[in-house]
């Protein structure tokens, strides 16, 4: 209990990850791009989660982890589906080019 | 091990920097692997091995790898940046990225202000993982079967029409 890592740098990588994939989404206008930066955020909040866990060493914290891995799963397969169609029906992958879309 | 866990991370925070400025998405897609790996590694550092274990599996593994194949099927190479080379300036960047530090600043301070509390060096294996999920989060189990299911209903509903109807706008 005394030796380990604490728990605020851990805590500080997540955050650090986490700002990391948040620039990606405000910066890049590219689908493909986002999508992988949304990653990365999912992916820090579950580190988040896994290294709270290993604080109190229980095993809630990574139970969680295995929650948002279903959900970054999901939601990559439909974010995937989606940005094919985007591809076809517009020819780029440029955020941007779906504002001019109707109704 | 707190060398492994410092190590690993200041390769996860550099990796992932380095994957959302690159122009070529194959080039990205590796370093988001790498960054994926490293925080692999802390997990390992901190004594949650299955949730590595996991990370490599279907982060690094699945995920990343049904990337890759989108990046395949759409043919994306270096002629992809296209549009997008005008939007990495430092002009377009230099505002979100503002924001965002201003978001990491608040949290470090938040962070750093907080008393000094070590992780315990108790490995949590798969067995207390696993009857911790079946057990007291067996509705969490099923609510996350709910999901992948509409997920894959979603995927094969936009994925089967993704070619046959990309000619006619």
């Amino acid at each position: 209990m005394t030796a380990g890592i604490p728990l605020e740098h851990g805590l500080l990588v997540a955050a650090g990850l986490f700002v990391i994939g948040f620039i990606g989404v405000l910066v890049r206008r590219n689908l493909l791009f986002q999508l992988l930066s949304i990653e990365i955020m999912l992916n820090a909040a579950g580190m988040a989660f896994v290294i709270a866990g290993a604080r109190w060493g229980e095993a809630d914290g990574q139970v969680l982890f295995i929650f948002i891995l279903v959900m970054a799963a999901a939601e990559v397969a439909v974010g995937l589906a989606l940005l094919l169609r985007l591809s076809n029906r517009f020819g780029d992958l440029d955020g941007d080019s779906v504002s001019s879309m109707r109704g | 091990m707190t060398v492994i866990f410092y190590l690993s991370s200041v390769i996860a925070l550099l990796a992932a920097a380095i994957a959302i400025s690159r122009r070529n998405a194959f080039h990205a897609l590796l370093y988001v692997v790498v960054s994926l790996l490293a925080v692999a590694v802390t997990f390992f550092s901190i004594g949650a091995a299955f949730a590595g274990a996991l990370e490599i599996i279907v982060y690094a593994g699945a995920i990343i790898v049904l990337f890759i194949f989108v990046v395949m099927m759409l043919n994306l190479g270096p002629q992809a940046a296209g549009r997008a080379d005008g939007l990495l300036t430092p002009s377009m960047w230099f505002g979100p990225a503002l924001l965002a530090l201003t978001l990491l600043v608040e949290l470090s301070v938040i962070l750093i202000r907080a008393t000094g509390t070590g992780t315990s060096d108790t490995a949590v294996g798969p067995r207390e993982v696993a009857l911790s999920l079946f057990g007291p989060y067996a509705i969490g189990v099923e609510l996350a079967s709910f999901l992948l299911l509409a997920g894959l209903v979603g995927a094969a509903r936009l994925g089967s029409g993704a070619r046959s109807t990309g000619g006619d706008r």
